[in-house]
């Protein structure tokens, strides 16, 4: 037998982020998004890999190191150099564009508060909401109608209202809801509700009905007076905290349902221990934070410092989270639940949310559109619910939009959890929906490690803490 | 497996799929042509993946088809003329898997 003096082969450590929870060290491996706990041996096995391609011999020098070599080969941490990269399991071959499994009906474009922000009737909205609309019963049935004859084999189907303030439009909701329960029965199916709301129609009656439907709801609300009132005004520029602060302490006492909150971080409002404490105390199950979009030049953008700030915050409540599960106690830091959810499933995404995968959104007349963020943008219709849904060009917005046809992303590790970003953000800043959202990913890749880092602490501190999260990984739903 | 060990839920659906021979099963299932056992494809002979798109079916450890090659198998690897010339190429390897580094230079 000869030995080959010419190119032997080489092995390399494939794409990976590595973390530690306590004295445990982890791999993630991309994009399969597996986690495993690695031994000593196969620590040092993948840190001479570290520094690139080796021949075998060189990277293992005992035999319990051969035997973790091979351990990793198996699960694809580690592969032959050059290897082309297939997800143990094989490729999915998906014909057409999948089922609709999510509506998100824009109620109205009116909206009784003027936040200062806001993407509807801001500097920085797309759609052309020229005339003041209410969707009409009729436009609501439609889309249901549609939803079920477009859901396929799916069996459990969701129906999200959202505006302007949506429940300017409850006149429309309250039926609605009716309406597509008895048709997804018919069809032998179910169907969830939720909404989003400023919290100032919340009379007492609309709230009990709320929960005796078991209607889910998010409320959108930035923090105590001072912040609330800073950016969430009427037309005349009144503060809303004090309509809404009563209302929501009577609202979460009738709920069964647990309610989140939603807070828009502008750099007004940068402070999220004092968020996250006061709305706590308000009674919320849960809180999640969402980065102001805008254009840099608004006296409200979050801008540089205010992202790298932002992450510092989240770092800061993360390291709660983590004190809370290892007690059992569940803190309701939801944007963290959410990425913990995900890493714990192992997801690993094609596409950045569900728009237009098998959600779409539906504006007050009918038109059907990516996401709640695009419908009624003459641009991006994908039809109207009356004549159906434009498949073929929903088929040409899932091919573009795909992580694979975005070369920007294709060395990034986060690729299978990130996917891009958010459309609507990429069409607001860079007038593309497809571009990826590259002024943000260093703030995501940080994110991610971060929700990492959390992970593993937890697995090593209480690992029963992450059952939790077993069987409800929502992939569709929308960012508000 | 015991140097890594699977901790998320992709993590350990996979570990489960290969330690129970998902990907033998997945290949008994559509019985498609016959290979030697121990051998890859025919035309991908080398160690990317196997007809599963996997890498858990193929020859692995790769070291073991320095045998397989050697007597039971068709595949026309390199191995030593070991009818007339080198009988005892293998002898300082009795398990190739452990032992491959001791296997010497042949010089015909
Ligand atoms: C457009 S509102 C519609 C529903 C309802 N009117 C409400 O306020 O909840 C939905 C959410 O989007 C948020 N939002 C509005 N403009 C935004 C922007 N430019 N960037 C990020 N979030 C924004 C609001 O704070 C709210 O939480
Ligand atoms: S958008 Fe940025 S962070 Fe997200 S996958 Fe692409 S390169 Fe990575
Ligand atoms: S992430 Fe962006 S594109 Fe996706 S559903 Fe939300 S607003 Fe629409």
């Amino acid at each position: 037998m000869t030995t080959p003096e010419t190119s032997p082969t080489l092995v390399e450590a494939t794409q990976m982020h590595r973390f530690s929870g306590g004295e445990r060290r982890y791999a993630f491996l991309v994009p399969s998004s597996m986690i495993f706990e690695l031994d000593e041996a196969s620590e040092r096995v993948l840190d001479r890999l570290a520094a690139g391609p080796k021949a075998p011999g060189a990277v293992v020098e005992t035999p319990e190191e051969e035997a973790a070599l091979r351990e990793l080969a198996g699960v694809g941490a580690v592969a032959r150099q050059g290897a082309p990269l297939i997800p143990i399991g094989g490729l999915q071959e998906v014909d057409g564009p999948p089922p609709i499994r999510t509506v998100v009906l824009n109620v109205t474009n009116s909206c009784n508060l003027a936040c200062r922000y806001c993407y509807e009737y801001g500097d920085d909205r797309i759609a052309e909401a020229e005339v003041p609309m209410a969707m009409t019963e009729e436009v609501a049935r439609q889309s249901v109608d549609r939803l079920i004859a477009d859901s396929g084999e799916a069996r459990d189907l969701q129906v999200t209202f959202f505006g302007g303030e949506t429940l300017l439009n409850w006149r429309v909701i309250r039926p609605t809801v009716e309406y597509a329960r008895e048709q997804a029965q018919q069809a032998g199916k179910r169907v969830d509700f939720s909404l989003t709301t400023n919290a100032t129609l919340l009379t007492r009656e609309v709230s009990q009905w709320i929960a005796d439907n078991g209607i889910g709801v998010t409320i959108s609300v930035d923090g105590d007076k001072q912040f609330q009132d800073s950016m969430r005004v009427y037309r005349s520029g009144m503060g809303s905290y004090d309509v809404i602060a009563p209302r929501i302490a009577e609202f979460l006492k009738l709920q069964k349902r647990p309610v989140g909150a939603r807070v828009t971080i502008t750099s007004k409002n940068l402070d999220v221990p004092r968020i996250f404490e006061h709305l706590m105390g308000l009674g919320f199950y849960e809180v999640g934070f969402a980065p102001v979009t805008s254009s840099p030049d608004q006296d409200y953008a979050l801008g540089e410092e205010g992202f790298d700030e932002l992450l510092d915050q989240f770092r800061d409540l993360a390291d709660d989270y983590v004190e809370a599960a290892t007690e059992g106690r569940y803190l309701g830091f939801s944007n963290l639940s959410d990425l913990l959810g995900e890493i714990h499933e192992g997801v690993s995404k094609a596409y950045p949310c569900g728009a237009g995968l098998g959600l779409v959104g539906v504006a007050p007349g009918g038109e059907v559109g990516l996401c709640h963020r695009f419908a009624g943008s003459g641009d991006h219709d994908l039809g109207h619910v009356a004549t159906g849904i434009d498949d073929e060009k929903r088929a040409e917005h899932l091919q573009k939009a795909h992580i694979d046809a975005r070369t920007d992303c294709s060395q990034c590790w986060v690729r299978s959890l990130c996917s891009g970003g958010c459309y609507h953000e990429a069409q607001v800043r860079y007038g593309d929906r497809f571009r990826p959202n590259l002024h943000y990913c260093d703030w995501i890749r940080d994110w991610t490690a971060l929700g990492l880092s959390a992970y593993g602490r937890i697995l090593d501190r209480n690992p029963r803490f992450l059952t939790r999260f077993e069987g409800m990984v929502r992939v569709e739903s929308p960012t508000p | 497996m015991k140097h890594i060990s699977p901790k998320n839920l992709k993590a350990r659906f996979a570990t489960e799929w290969l330690e129970g021979g998902g990907a033998a099963r997945a290949t008994a299932d559509d019985p498609g042509p016959h290979y030697p056992s121990g051998c890859t494809t025919i035309f991908s002979p080398g160690w990317e993946v196997d007809s599963t798109g996997g890498t858990a079916a193929l020859c692995q450890p790769m070291e073991r088809d320095l045998y397989d090659c050697y007597k039971t198998c068709y595949w026309p690897a390199q191995v030593p003329d070991y009818l007339n010339n080198s009988p005892d190429w293998h002898k300082n390897c009795a398990a190739a898997v452990q032992d491959w580094r001791e296997i010497d230079l042949v010089f015909p």
